[in-house]
Parts: structure tokens; C-alpha cells; sequence
């Protein structure tokens, strides 16, 4: 059973959340136990990291919150704008912008019209949707490429398309699933700061997946740590450090010391795949 | 760095006059080497007749074969755009449905692997004659565009899928907005087959009518100039043919890549 509305009046004594997953499980047809059960709170504005092993099933539980899929059993739960009321009014997954591990470009037509899609999808008029194209390009620093072809950027650039097209509807919530992984160190580096800078910016809430502890720490305010076979959650750290965070931060004490305690909590569901 | 781009540009040239010069030559050499035997062992014109010959009568019957070639490009012009047409619209159909897929495939590869030669009486019997030519001329050509845009359709970006998924995409939208912009590449190359294919349908048809004593197209031309011994006519309208078939290739894989040069692989130069 899914659930799509704004958070209810069970939750209203907590701190608004953007995303609950209670008791959520996903079985494959093939019989695989992919997640769980697993239950996790995401409150509204916090960027949070799932960090695991590959298999561990932490982009399955990204596809469960974003709608692609139904969980097997369990309640996923996505809150709407504010003013839960309008929730008919938008339609299903404009709350929501997705970064998929590849750029995932169209590559048949403009970056313009790439980052245009969701709202030519949604029937935005042209016009609109052309200037929030073009806002959205600019935020991301590629406003100069709006006419160039996916294929004539380089694999970082397309990244940033990718990213604005998520950010062009203006979602509440941003899930990214491993946006970085394809990209070289010094390309990533810039990118983690750019994705910091548009959070505090923007204040939306960000589900980031990775399976880089030093990103995980880098980048999030609270690190969830999952096991693989079947995933579930092992540990939820929190990363509390003086913000906004810089390059400092990369190379401080603390810093090292939250990537130790990470990798020690990541250790056990290593030890498990020892058979591989 | 001029001098460099210079260098650049005479290889490129270099090359590219690599790949038209040496065939040019060997046509010239073959042309030479058979007018040059049929004269030195002065063979008759209706066991062989020279290039030379060839020609005069192209130029001399040019009012019988244009009128021959015309209505051999119109049959393959009709039963092209139906094949295409038909093709695409059945494998939408087949993307649409399963069911679909499942019930009709099977009797469109029957119709694929059945010889064309052998149901082309039938269908002369069954039907108008223009009417059976271009069937068959679509019979032919119709599998390719079918087996291609199908394919198309199949080979869809898993992730973009999800994407359209995500923002609430209707089926048209996803169909005008993803599924046909990424099978152009596929559609394109089955078109490409089937322009060929549509030409050698309207001819096999053209022949199978020629016995039954009627008909106007290149094909005909042939088979009646066969059977009177004109060896020259029937050189000459071969000819046209091929040239017809040349220049139907290279129109659709000029379109094709038109179309596709700004992002797909197949268009873009090996350098890139």
C-alpha cells in the first residue's frame, strides 16, 4: 500500500517531515529481498545520505520515495507543498526532482529543451517554461550552453544539466542517486561545492545517495549507514560541524574522525560479502 | 599552426579522394576492357553489345524506357511509402500492446520469409494488376521498417523512461517526446533497407506481370526485349534500374543523415 499526501496529524508533534518510510520491504519478482524492512524520518530542509555497499539497496529505497516502484509492503510517505489542500492541484512528482547516476540527457535536442522537459511534460506555457529553463541553467553556471547539444559537453557539464532539469519544476525535495560516482575527483569536488551552495540557497530537502564515505560526510547534515542482503539501515550518525562548511572542513579533525567512524560502521556488511 | 591545418586538410583530402578515385578507375578500366573485347572479336550486339552501344540506345529508345522507368519509380514510390506507413504504424501498434505483438508477429514474419516471386501470381490473379505490383513492392519492403522501429521503440533509456514516469507523462507525450525521437535512428536505417527493397519488389512483381503479356515498368521493358532478342534495350534498362536503386539509397541516407548529424553516433564524423 502507498501513500501519497501531506504529512497527517500523526506526525504534526514532530518537526515537519518531507519523507517517512515505515516498515517499507521490496521483493523483486525474482523473489531477491532487495530492502528492509527498513523505517526512516526525513525531515523537511536536511540533506541526509544513504551510504552503503552497491546491492545494499539504498537506490531502491531513492526509486520507493520518488514513485518509481511500489514498496512490496510497508508506507512510503512524501509531503507536499505547505498548504497540503492545493495537493490535487499539483500533479504526482512535481514535488519531487530525481538525479540519476548517468546525466540521463535527451540527446536528440538542446540542453535548453532538456531542462524544459518537466515542464513541457506538465503543460507549462512555452514562454514560462523557456525563462525558468534559462533561470535554471544559470543557476547551475552553464547558462552560455543553452543551445549546445548533450554530446558537446563534457561528462561534468552534463551532470549540471541534469541537476538543473531536477531543480526546474522547483521541487521540495531533491533525490540524487550516486549523481557523482562516473565523475573525476577534482570534477566532483567542485560539484559537492556547488550542491552545498544551491542547498543553502534553495533550503530544499536533499536524499543523496553514495557509496563514497568522504562525500557522505563532506556533504550531509546526518549519514544514513545501510547493509546489503537485504538492505537495512545499520547505523544514523549525524555530522554536526560549523557551517557553512568549506574546504576546511575536507581536511579538519573532525572531519577524519566522523569518515572513521562511518567506515567502522560500514565494516560489517563488507565482512558479509566475503563470499564474493 | 596554419601550415598544420593546412597538412590536416590535404590528408583529409587525401583520403577522401583515397575512396572515390580507385573505384572510378576500376569502372573506367572494366567499360574500357569490354568495349575494347566486344570490338577486337566483333561479337554481335545481340550476344553482347558494347557500352558504347548501350548508351546510343539508351539515348535512342529514351522516350519507351523513360516512360518504363517513371512507372517503375511511381509502383516503388507507392509501395515504399505504404511499407513505411504500415510498417511504423504496426510496430506502435506492437509497443502499445503486448497482445498485439504476440497475436500478428508470427504472420509478419510468414509474409518476410515467403519468396515474393511466388506469391506475386497469386496476387495478379487476386487483384488489379497497378494493385498487386504495388502490394508486392510493400510485402518486401514493410518487415525491415517493421523489425527496425520495433527495435527503436524497445531500445528506449531505461532511466529516461523513469524520468517521463516521474513527471507524469501521458503516453502520447512519452510517445511524441521519447519513444519516436529515440527510435529515429532505428526507424531511419529500416527506411533506408526498404527503399531498396521496395525498387526489387515492384521489379519481381513487373516480370511476374510481364509473362501474363502486360505492363509498362523498367521490368517489363526487359522481359519483352528478352524475349524479341533486343539485347541492347534490355542492357539499357538494366542500367536504369541500378541507377535508380543508387539514387534511392543515397536520398534516404541523405535524409537519414540530415536528420540525425547533430547528436547521433552514426552521423557524427569517426574523429569526434
Amino acid at each position: 500500500m502507498v501513500e501519497r499526501k501531506p504529512s497527517s496529524t500523526v506526525e504534526a508533534g514532530l518537526t515537519a517531515l518531507a519523507v517517512s518510510l515505515r516498515g517499507v520491504t521490496k521483493t523483486y519478482d525474482n523473489g531477491v529481498m532487495a530492502l528492509g524492512p527498513i523505517n526512516l524520518a526525513i525531515r523537511k530542509g536536511e540533506f541526509i545520505s544513504l551510504l552503503g555497499p552497491s546491492g545494499c539497496g539504498k537506490s531502491t529505497a531513492l526509486r520507493l520515495i520518488a514513485g518509481l516502484g511500489a514498496p512490496s509492503s510497508g508506507i512510503v510517505r512524501v509531503s507536499r507543498h505547505e498548504g497540503g489542500s492545493q495537493a490535487g492541484h499539483v500533479e504526482q512528482g512535481h514535488g519531487i526532482g530525481f538525479v540519476f547516476q548517468e546525466p540521463t540527457l535527451m540527446p536528440w535536442t538542446s540542453v535548453r529543451d532538456n531542462v524544459r522537459l518537466p515542464l513541457r511534460l506538465a503543460h507549462v506555457p512555452k514562454a514560462e517554461a523557456l525563462a525558468r529553463a534559462d533561470a535554471a541553467l544559470g543557476r547551475v553556471g552553464l547558462a552560455d550552453f543553452a543551445e549546445a547539444f548533450p554530446r558537446e559537453l563534457s561528462g561534468g557539464m552534463k551532470m549540471r544539466v541534469s541537476l538543473a532539469r531536477a531543480l526546474v519544476t522547483d521541487p521540495d525535495i531533491l533525490l540524487m542517486d550516486e549523481p557523482f560516482a562516473a565523475l573525476d575527483e577534482i570534477t566532483r569536488f567542485r560539484l559537492n561545492n556547488d550542491l552545498l551552495a544551491l542547498w543553502r540557497s534553495l533550503g530544499k530537502t536533499v536524499v543523496f545517495v553514495t557509496h563514497s564515505v568522504f562525500e557522505s560526510v563532506y556533504l550531509s547534515q546526518r549519514v544514513v549507514v545501510m547493509s546489503a542482503r537485504p538492505g537495512r539501515i545499520q547505523a544514523d550518525i549525524r555530522i554536526e560541524t560549523v557551517e557553512p562548511r568549506g574546504e576546511e572542513f575536507r581536511t579538519s579533525a573532525a572531519y577524519s574522525d566522523y569518515c572513521r567512524r562511518l567506515s567502522a560502521a560500514l565494516a560489517p556488511s563488507y565482512a558479509g560479502q566475503s563470499t564474493l | 599552426m596554419n601550415a598544420q591545418a593546412s597538412v590536416t586538410a590535404r590528408t583529409s583530402g587525401t583520403r577522401r579522394a583515397m575512396r572515390f578515385v580507385p573505384p572510378v578507375i576500376v569502372f573506367a578500366a572494366g567499360i574500357l576492357a569490354w568495349e575494347l573485347v566486344v570490338r577486337i572479336r566483333e561479337i554481335p550486339p545481340y550476344v553482347l553489345p558494347a557500352p558504347s552501344v548501350i548508351v546510343l540506345t539508351l539515348i535512342k529508345d529514351w522516350a519507351v524506357l523513360s516512360q518504363s522507368l517513371a512507372a517503375t519509380l511511381l509502383t516503388t514510390l507507392e509501395g515504399f511509402v505504404a511499407a513505411s506507413i504500415g510498417g511504423i504504424a504496426l510496430a506502435l501498434l506492437f509497443n502499445q500492446s503486448k497482445w498485439v505483438e504476440y497475436s500478428l508477429f508470427p504472420y509478419a514474419v510468414v509474409l518476410q520469409v515467403t519468396p515474393v516471386i511466388a506469391i506475386a501470381p497469386l496476387l495478379l490473379i487476386y487483384l488489379e494488376q497497378q494493385t498487386a505490383v504495388v502490394v508486392c513492392a510493400f510485402i518486401v519492403a514493410f518487415f525491415p521498417v517493421l523489425s527496425n522501429t520495433t527495435l527503436g521503440l524497445n531500445s528506449v533509456d531505461r532511466n529516461l523512461a523513469g524520468l517521463f514516469q516521474l513527471y507524469g507523462a501521458s503516453p502520447p507525450q512519452t510517445l511524441r517526446f521519447l519513444k519516436l525521437p529515440a527510435a529515429l535512428p532505428y526507424i531511419l536505417g529500416g527506411l533506408r533497407i526498404a527503399g531498396g527493397l521496395s525498387l526489387i519488389g515492384a521489379v519481381v512483381a513487373e516480370i511476374a506481370a510481364g509473362t501474363a503479356g502486360a505492363g509498362s515498368g523498367l521490368a517489363y521493358r526487359i522481359a519483352e526485349s528478352g524475349y524479341r532478342l533486343n539485347i541492347p534495350r534490355m542492357f539499357a534498362a538494366l542500367l536504369l534500374l541500378s541507377l535508380a536503386g543508387i539514387v534511392i539509397y543515397g536520398v534516404l541516407a541523405l535524409i537519414s543523415h540530415l536528420v540525425l548529424r547533430r547528436w547521433h553516433e552514426s552521423a557524427l564524423g569517426k574523429d569526434n
